[in-house]
């Protein structure tokens, strides 16, 4: 039976219409709606699929972050993780925080907490960086499952469904494994009512990068943070024929 | 002062001197992906020396052919058994002993599935924080890219001693093809792994054009309300010689298989030509598309936030317009 880590980050909603701040350095991240990363619920409904099927034993609940961090550590377990760790990070070091240092911090923890298996969403819906289980896998010398549609246990390993370019490819993984959640591995379970109450009862362990031996320092220095260009206004047309007369315009019909 | 002065100059020339770029070569052991062209302009960009590296099991088509593209070197081939199904796992230890030998400044790949799966777990072997899917390059050291769904724009330095980057092919132009680099055997070595096995692959079979190179994309989403009626939008790509495209919506509801999907988490296109076509315009869409030169919209929503991108939008039943505008064209 298996140990299963699982990564959940806080991101601001993926409903909400974010802003630039005015000065250029970031986004407005104050008063705004924030929850789970959305590729990270369906890791985290993964895993407890996994333990409803007594093929893990136990799940832990990771988040990197500020004090916030723990509503989503307290969302897992809700949804049926059994305990959580907060690795605190607040302030101008989670600004510049990258996911080569949470990938340290999963990968330590990883090993302290004996896991056999790491699951985490594909990216993050900020940074959009596609990055961390990679480099958890790297760092442990695990193998890689990313962007995962299907998870079968087969013996020892895993076959796992990967979502490649030009449609889908099957690959066997030895465990222990690091696997990143594709949209399409399931659909999260909403935590009912008990289940929220049952989970402040659950633990979470609080840490500091430091003790888990991980230096954070920056390895990136933002320059800015910009509105995209703003695409002009265009035109209703009030038929077929115009917009066909207007594709002939711009040369798309000859 | 005087001093400090000149010596950060000579750490200048020589960082100048040795600025040289690896791209890591996609292909599927018939042809080369494109996306290996664009990723070479962007490693012309950043300047110095561009070697490409091409791993496979049958690497002769892919390293001719990349042999041929304007600015590259020299091309490293890197044929075994062991690079079967292109695992991370066995490609990482390849890159790393490509990198020890020749020590370049930047690993450059697309920003593919492939690209995604690889540099990442080679950016961690060094030590070094990776950089995804970058649309444009500013120097050797500050790039810019997209986050939060391409709502805002990040311009940032890297501090790391060597960057491994993704791009994102439609942001960068392909490297033309009238060069004629020197092939070379990649470093011997012993790359078999144990840990993950390639077992089996399936691809949606299509005669249209990849969605990533298409000129025009078609794209449907919600509105379609069924798999068969996809066949409108098949119907009028094939008098665009088009793409056909879908959201996530399409996608979840099983109209078409999800390596069509634009967005956020699929595709990201920018073509010349992009027609919406019952699709309401989710921020995770737009994220896909919002770069392409003209978008059309169809809906019969006149609220539907795709008109506020759309450069001309036609309000109504799609039912009724695409074949009307498949049969005028």
């Amino acid at each position: 039976m298996a140990r299963v880590l699982v990564g959940v980050k806080r991101v601001i909603d993926y409903a909400v219409k974010i802003r630039v701040k005015p000065d250029k350095t970031g986004v407005v991240t104050e008063g705004v709606k924030h929850s789970m990363n959305p590729f990270d619920e369906i890791a985290v409904e993964e895993a407890v699929k996994m333990k409803e099927k007594k093929l893990a034993s136990e799940i832990v609940a990771v988040s990197v972050g500020p004090t916030q961090s723990q509503e989503v550590i307290r969302t897992a377990l809700a949804m049926g993780a059994d305990r959580g760790i907060h690795v605190e990070v607040s302030g101008k070091d989670y600004d510049l925080l990258q996911p080569i240092h949470v990938s340290k911090i999963i990968a330590k923890l990883a090993q302290d907490e004996k896991a056999d298996l790491v699951i985490v969403g594909k990216q993050a819906i900020d940074d959009d960086s596609n990055q961390t289980a990679q480099m958890t896998a790297a760092l442990l010398d695990w193998p890689q499952g990313t962007f995962c549609s299907k998870v079968e246990k087969d013996g020892d390993s895993l076959m796992v469904t990967r979502e490649i370019d030009g449609g889908l490819e099957t690959i066997k993984c030895k465990t222990p494994a690091v696997l990143s959640a594709d949209l399409r591995l399931n659909t999260p379970r909403y935590a009912t009512l008990p289940n929220i109450m049952k989970a402040k009862k659950k633990p979470i362990k609080k840490v500091a990068p430091k003790d888990l031996g991980v230096d954070t320092s920056a390895r990136i220095e933002i320059l800015s943070v910009e509105d995209p260009p703003v695409r002009e206004a265009g035109a209703i047309v009030p038929d077929v024929d115009t917009l066909i007369a207007k594709l002939k315009e711009n040369g798309h019909v000859k | 002062m005087f001093s400090s002065n000149s010596r950060s100059i000579v750490r200048y020339s020589i960082l100048r001197r040795l600025k040289s770029t690896l791209v890591v070569a996609e292909h599927n052991n018939e042809a080369l992906n494109p996306v290996t062209q664009n990723a070479i302009t962007a490693a012309k960009k950043i300047g110095g020396d561009v070697t490409v590296l091409v791993a496979g099991t049958k690497c002769g088509p892919a390293s001719e052919a990349v042999a041929k593209v304007q600015g590259v070197s020299k091309v490293l081939v890197a044929e075994s058994d062991a690079f079967n199904g292109f695992t991370a796992e066995s490609l990482t230890p390849l890159v790393l002993a490509v990198q020890n030998q020749f020590k370049f400044t930047h690993i450059l790949a697309g920003a593919t599935a492939f690209g995604k799966n690889v540099l990442p777990r080679v950016a961690a072997k060094l030590d070094v924080s990776p950089i995804s899917e970058i649309i444009d390059v500013k120097s050797e050291d500050t790039f810019v890219r997209t986050i939060y769904a391409g709502n805002a724009v990040l311009t940032f330095k890297s501090k790391d001693p060597v960057k491994v980057i993704t791009i994102r092919g439609t942001n960068f132009e392909a490297a033309p093809t009238n060069g004629s680099a020197k092939i070379e055997q990649a470093p011997a070595g012993d790359y078999k792994t144990d840990l993950t096995q390639f077992v089996s692959q399936e691809l949606t079979k299509s005669d249209r054009p990849e969605l990533a190179s298409a000129k025009v994309i078609i794209s449907g989403g919600r509105g379609l309300k069924s798999g068969e009626n996809f066949k409108l939008l098949y119907d009028l790509a094939d008098k665009f010689g088009a793409a056909v495209g879908a959201s996530r919506a399409a996608v979840d509801a099983g109209y078409v298989p999800n390596d069509l999907q634009i967005g956020q988490t699929g595709k990201i296109v920018a073509p010349e030509l992009y027609i919406a076509v019952g699709i309401s315009g989710a921020i995770q869409h737009l994220a896909g598309m919002k770069d392409s030169k003209t978008i059309v919209a169809i809906n019969k929503d006149p609220e539907a936030p795709i008109f506020q991108i759309a450069d001309y939008g036609l309000v109504a039943d799609l039912f009724k317009a695409i074949p009307e505008l498949t049969e005028k064209l």
